[in-house]
């Protein structure tokens, strides 16, 4: 049963559970696109997590016992709503290499090929759980166990855009220069964050994600073709 | 075109923030006293949320290289025109070659200087707020550096009202070097010991000099968890001001902070008091005062209404009287050792 929190004198929390799993989260997605089709006057953003909703608003234009009563009413009618699917994007991922430092380590801590570790990794679709963290960084779940890897003893300085690594039971992809302790497997050329373009961020909350291997040569090719809208609206290959 | 001949100890460009991106990750960013920022921006006549300079502590000195109508808000930096005091909360016209001057925050510690007509640079999803820790927004996406300028995008030579521009000071916050400020619970606050809670809103907190437009860290004592949790929660969202607790100390997440996180948020300070803890320098104390949802709204609407009416009259003069606040209690009731909040308030029907 959700719950309806407050966080502050002008949000809302709306927690649909305490855990990480495909059905709370599910429940997330569809109040998210229901209160987005509500388009409550006065609330300006919607922030999807994990298991909770955070509902900003402008206490100058509608009050908190308002609000609570609408965000009620749309909670009632969950079930019924019917919820367009979010999409999928197949992220391409040139795996090893200078793009993938840690493949051969990880290999190795699994008694592993880096070719099985690239199987492994590429078999199954991801859940968006959410984004956070930095600007379209996805906390992706369902990494198969048998490839979960602890980080780095020492993170590195920095790690390039679009490195593709593992930290314990997570895999996911670092969308700008950062700092970090992720195993690095490889590197997509897909820019899932380029704040110029008119879709900044290509990932929606919700989303499923696949990862194919490329060669170099796909690599810049699609490096060199800046990274096509097409990833964000069909999710497919481009051919 | 304006020029900064010394660029301050850290001076960016911010406006209301990147608002609408926190689901993708992106954080808000914006002018960390938004009352400041959109005074101002109202005094020279342009829309609240229009970026504006916003300067940290020790202010930089600018030239005017054409006629322009500006105004400074904020903390009191003992602003200078060409060398002569001028007043802050009053839009002053400056002639070609004119310099403003921002020495060393006397009060407050952000001041903001809001150019009419605005400045000419690019919006970056839709704001032309510094994101500095992702390098976008603002000039280069970095804070402003000796010699850099910007572009007037419709500077104004002159406005016919100029000498009505003004606030009284009696209408605006006062900023100290200690802030007693105003916060809601939750939404983990059931993670915290009654004893935990306790010590929050009793103590007086210090402001860390490891704070920044990110965080505002505060030195003092540990605020206990309740039995049971671990100091951890799983992410959620952040908003502004919220108090998150890592290893018993509180932070509070300012403008630049990350749109979620891992550490459980025993409340949220008032959006109408995030001014006066976002004009604290390192060392200020700060006690934190719980109220309820009820009060914090009714005290941000007032706040709102000074800037409605200054949009519509510009001079303010008298202070307005102060509208009966909504009724609204909070007891904490004792039974069998467990505490309970009890909130009591009157509805608000927009």
């Amino acid at each position: 049963m959700a719950k309806i929190l407050t966080s502050s004198d002008c949000s809302l929390c709306v927690e649909f559970g305490n855990a990480i799993t495909e059905e709370i989260n599910k429940q997330v997605r569809a109040f998210t696109v229901a209160a987005e089709a509500a388009a409550i006057e006065g609330v300006t953003e919607l922030v999807p997590t994990y298991r909770s909703v955070t509902v900003h608003y402008r206490p100058e234009v509608i009050g908190y016992a308002r609000l609570y009563e609408k965000l009620n009413n749309i909670l009632g009618g969950l079930t019924a709503a019917e919820i367009p699917p979010a999409g999928e994007i197949r992220v391409p991922v040139l795996y090893g290499g200078e793009h993938g430092p840690d493949l051969e380590n990880v290999a190795k801590l699994h008694d592993m090929t880096p070719e099985q570790v690239i199987e492994l990794h590429t078999a199954p679709t991801y859940l968006n759980y959410m984004l956070g963290f930095l600007p379209g960084f996805c906390y992706l779940g369902g990494l198969d166990s048998r490839i979960h890897t602890p980080r780095l003893t020492t993170p590195r300085v920095k790690i390039p855009a679009g490195s593709v690594g593992i930290a314990g039971s997570q895999t996911g992809i670092y969308p700008l220069d950062s700092p970090g302790g992720w195993q690095l497997i490889g590197q997509t050329p897909l820019r899932l964050y380029d704040p110029k373009r008119e879709k900044a961020i290509l990932v929606d909350a919700g989303m499923n994600m696949k990862f194919y291997p490329i060669d170099e040569a796909e690599y810049e090719r699609i490096r060199r073709e800046n990274y096509p809208e097409e990833y964000a609206q069909e999710g497919g290959q481009k051919t | 075109m304006i020029s900064f001949r010394k660029k301050g100890l850290l001076t960016t460009v911010q406006d209301f923030g990147r608002a609408g991106y926190q689901r993708y990750g992106m954080p808000v960013c914006g002018a960390m006293d938004r009352f400041a920022m959109a005074l101002a921006n109202l005094l020279v006549g342009n829309p609240q949320g229009e970026a504006v300079v916003e300067a940290t502590v020790m202010g930089p000195t600018i030239v005017f290289e054409e006629p322009e109508i500006f105004a400074v808000s904020g903390g009191d930096f003992g602003p200078t025109l060409n060398g002569e005091p001028i007043e802050i909360n009053r839009a002053y016209r400056a002639e070609a070659g004119d310099t403003l001057a921002l020495p060393m925050a006397k009060s407050g510690a952000r001041a903001y200087i809001a150019f009419a007509g605005g400045l000419d640079l690019e919006e970056v999803m839709g704001s032309r707020s510094t994101f500095l820790k992702g390098g976008i927004g603002g000039l280069d996406g970095r804070p402003l550096q000796d010699g850099s300028r910007i572009g007037l995008r419709a500077p104004l030579a002159d406005l016919p009202d100029l000498e009505e521009r003004f606030v009284s000071p009696d209408l605006l916050p006062r900023y100290g070097s200690e802030a007693e400020v105003r916060f809601t619970y939750g939404p983990q606050d059931d993670l915290f010991s009654a004893d935990g809670k306790k010590t929050f809103r009793s103590s007086v907190y210090t402001l860390s000099d490891k704070s920044d437009r990110m965080g505002f860290r505060m030195d003092g004592p540990a605020v206990e968890r309740a039995a049971g949790s671990d100091g951890n929660i799983i992410s959620d969202g952040i908003c502004f001001g919220a108090i998150q607790v890592t290893n018993g100390q509180p932070i509070v997440m300012m403008a630049d902070r990350q749109t979620t996180g891992g550490y459980p948020k025993l409340g949220c300070v008032i959006a109408a008091d995030l001014p006066l803890l976002a004009q604290l320098k390192a060392g200020d104390k700060v006690r934190f005062r719980p109220v309820s949802v009820a009060a914090g709204q009714a005290v941000y609407r007032r706040q709102q209404k000074i800037l409605d009416k200054l949009e519509k009259r510009v001079a303010l003069r008298a202070p307005e009287p102060a509208e009966e606040p909504p009724l609204c209690g909070r007891f904490l009731i004792h039974v069998n050792g467990v505490e309970y909040d009890i909130y009591l308030e009157e509805q608000y029907d927009a």
